[in-house]
């Protein structure tokens, strides 16, 4: 395995996750939409490829538990304990995030 | 090797008692150049702080605006370099900060050799996230030190792991540190120090396909809880602190305090201390005058040298004051907080929560403010928020608006007592430059600055107490910042000035100011500041402000005290033969939004890297001065008319 086969690999965008810029459809439940306390688990982040990275570098993947801990004292952003860790994110984003409320808990157990 | 980018399973090594001397590669003692790198808010600034004791090089990688530390490891004996990386959650190719990461670690990076290893910070208290950037770093093959971050903290709270479990995972020493508390930090040493006892280095034994995210993590919650991770639960008053700083009514009234406390601290603190430090320099000039002999020798030291000196000095407290409340408010945890409430007011101009403790600081000079940009991560804001900073009304302008108010404006109440015509005067001045800020800001970000970057993020970290050690650092390294980059163009430019007005050279000694070469450059300018309602003498008065914006009073008292038909009047009298109140008022109206400032430019430059967004801002900024001004000029001579 050369320097040069790893760079193209870490250099290469991943392919397959083109096809999710499309409106969030009313019926699903956005991370947004849940009051303060509780818990959802992430279904899948409907935003361009490169957003998705940035908030997957945070910690929002599919499958990981949001906690919703409180809004900012002016309303906007939102606070989400993710992994134990408290991340603020405005509505616009909050509103792609696509989840299914779990029982609530504060979220974050490696798993 | 190919199974380390596969995802493929191969044998775990076996039976691992220590940490760290089983899983130590064999470096051969070779070691001359070591990356440092790991996520935003892993301790890494000041662990590289603590790691070089401030031996270092700041500079930008070439190309880009992405800051570049270098230092030496202080340990008396080597020359080891430290290449302090940008703070990045992954190696995917999606920010320039994490490309330019990548480029280092596979040498790709022109001037720089590749690293001979890797010391990986990652913060412990967050481990299942930060785990996620160990597989591609330790997949690039280089010897690799895992420093597992914020133990203090971490044990403190409950939390716990199996320390050598984990280095059997990884196939690399792995080690507790604290950089705040400066404990287990002599692991670094041993690793790079280490003399070689095997013959090959362990091969990482179980590791994701590195590109793609979803499968780190999940590599990276499988390994968590083999190693038995256990978070450490932050102490209760902790967490609850947020139901305070985050109310919704105490939080936005402590936000309006500490901003309030911040504005105070370096408006009416670090401004008389500026001064008095200011004339605590003069005064050194004037004590040390009589051992030069008189005459251009002792114009150059004092007059050039010494003056430019002190201009770049005078800097020092604001910046010193600013940046001790910033790191009091971000290593406290609280900055984070301002930001989340700042940030719905902030969106309104198209700019983050973050810009806000910039742009109030620039209300007391640009420069610390300029500086204090680096906390906004999305590069458009940054540059947008900088290119803004210098509209806000800053003290060096009040020498100039103070002198031309007494000057022209008559006394008179407006609003009672409450309100006089001359304080309505300064109060417009004020929110000229605000609007002129947030119109171009709405311009730069709908237009060269769009952000189509990531979305707003802010990491809220635990309440923590800072320690005076690691803000003195960063006072330190502040300083020496401004002072090395910064202020060589401020003297520079000084020395210039210097040199334009003592020159041609008569029998020795100086020439009188209005035969000096910047006075003809005065008398060259005139045609095009006379539709403003400016003579030659305001023209040099504007081409010496560029120093600072306050040189001007001076050089006007110089013109007019020489002037054998004016010397006997005050400098305001002097200005009435001159400028009519139309003439006053478009200088007014010149100084809220031109960029006569070179510290202000040179810390652009610092901080962008490139002498294109300095020019731009200049060349923007003068022309908008130059506009308003006319503009300004035109309507007031037709409303006295």
């Amino acid at each position: 395995m050369g320097a040069e086969t790893l760079q193209a690999c870490l250099l290469a965008p991943p392919a397959d996750r083109t096809d999710l810029e499309t409106e969030t459809p009313r019926h699903e439940l956005a991370l947004l939409d849940l009051e303060p306390g509780e818990t959802a688990v992430i279904d899948h982040l409907a935003l361009s490829p490169n957003d998705q990275h940035f908030l997957m570098r945070l910690g929002f993947f599919p499958g990981a538990h949001i906690h919703f801990c409180r809004r900012a004292p002016l309303g906007d952003p939102y606070v989400y304990s993710v992994d134990g860790t408290h991340i603020a994110l405005r509505a616009e984003t909050a509103r792609r995030i696509i989840v299914q409320r779990v029982p609530s808990q504060e979220a974050g157990d490696l798993s | 090797m190919s199974s380390i980018l596969t995802g493929g399973c191969c044998d775990t090594p076996t039976g691992v008692p220590v940490a760290f001397d089983e899983h130590t590669p064999n470096l051969n003692g070779e070691i001359r150049t070591v990356a440092l790198i790991g996520p935003p808010n892993s301790g890494k600034s000041t662990l590289f702080n603590r790691l070089t004791r401030l031996r270092q090089k700041v500079g930008n990688y070439p190309g880009v605006t992405v800051e570049q530390r270098v230092g030496v490891l202080a340990d008396g004996e080597s020359e080891i370099k430290i290449i302090d990386l940008p703070g990045v959650y992954s190696l995917t190719p999606y920010s320039e900060d994490e490309r330019v990461a990548v480029n280092v670690l596979t040498g790709k990076l022109n001037g720089l050799p590749r690293p001979d290893a890797v010391l990986l910070v990652l913060d412990v208290t967050h481990l299942s996230r930060h785990l996620v950037l160990a597989a591609p770093v330790i997949a690039l093959g280089l010897p690799t030190l895992v420093l597992l971050n914020m133990a203090d903290i971490f044990s403190e709270g409950g939390g716990s792991l199996d320390v050598a479990k984990l280095a059997g995972e990884l196939g690399t020493p792995v080690a507790m540190v604290s950089a705040t508390r400066e404990t287990g930090l002599d692991v670094v040493q041993r690793f790079l120090h280490q003399a070689p006892d095997h013959t090959s280095p362990a091969l990482p034994p179980v590791l994701p396909v590195v590109r793609d995210l979803p499968q780190c993590r999940k590599w990276a919650g499988e390994v968590g809880s083999r190693v038995e991770y256990h978070r450490h639960l932050p102490s209760a008053w902790n967490r609850q602190l947020d139901n305070i700083f985050l109310h919704k009514f105490w939080g936005p009234l402590i936000f309006a305090i500490v901003v309030g406390a911040c504005f105070q601290t370096v408006f009416g603190l670090g401004q008389p201390m500026s001064a008095a430090f200011q004339d605590l320099l003069a005064r050194l000039g004037q004590y040390a005058a009589p051992f030069i002999p008189a005459g251009i020798l002792r114009s150059l030291l004092l007059d050039g040298l010494w003056k430019g000196v002190s201009a770049v000095l005078v800097f020092l407290p604001q910046i010193l004051l600013l940046f001790l409340f910033i790191g009091l408010l971000e290593d406290s945890g609280y900055l984070a907080r301002a930001a989340l409430i700042a940030d719905r007011t902030m969106r309104g101009v198209g700019l983050n929560g973050k810009a806000f403790i910039p742009i109030l600081s620039a209300y007391a000079c640009a420069v610390p403010a300029i500086m204090a940009t680096r906390t906004i991560e999305n590069k458009r804001d940054r540059i947008a928020t900088i290119l803004i900073a210098p509209f806000m009304t800053c003290s060096a302008r009040l020498p100039i608006y103070t002198l031309l108010i007494a000057a022209f404006i008559p006394d008179r109440p407006v609003v009672g007592v409450f309100l006089s015509s001359r304080a309505c005067v300064m109060l417009s001045l004020y929110i000229l430059g605000f609007l002129a800020a947030i119109t171009t800001a709405r311009l730069l970000k709908s237009s060269i600055l769009k952000s189509n970057a990531a979305p707003f993020a802010i990491e809220l970290p635990e309440y923590r107490c800072p320690t005076l050690h690691s803000i003195g650092l960063r006072l330190l390294d502040r300083a020496r910042v401004f002072l090395r980059q910064a202020g060589t163009i401020i003297l520079v430019v000084s020395l210039l000035v210097w040199v334009l007005t003592n020159l041609p050279v008569h029998n020795g000694s100086a020439p009188p100011l209005e035969q000096s070469v910047i006075a003809h450059l005065g008398h060259g300018i005139e045609p095009l500041i006379r539709p403003l309602g400016f003579n030659w003498k305001i023209g040099v008065g504007l081409l010496t402000s560029v120093i600072a914006r306050e040189v001007i009073v001076g050089t006007l008292g110089t013109i007019y005290g020489t002037d054998p038909t004016t010397h006997a009047l005050t400098l305001q009298n002097a200005l009435h033969q001159d400028l009519t109140l139309a003439g006053a008022i478009a200088l007014l109206v010149f100084f809220a939004f031109a960029m006569q400032c070179t510290s202000t430019l040179a810390i652009v430059r610092r901080e962008t890297n490139t002498w294109k967004w300095p020019a731009i801002q200049f060349l923007y900024m003068t022309a908008f001065a130059y506009l308003s001004s006319l503009a300004a000029y035109r309507i007031v001579t037709v409303m006295l008319r």
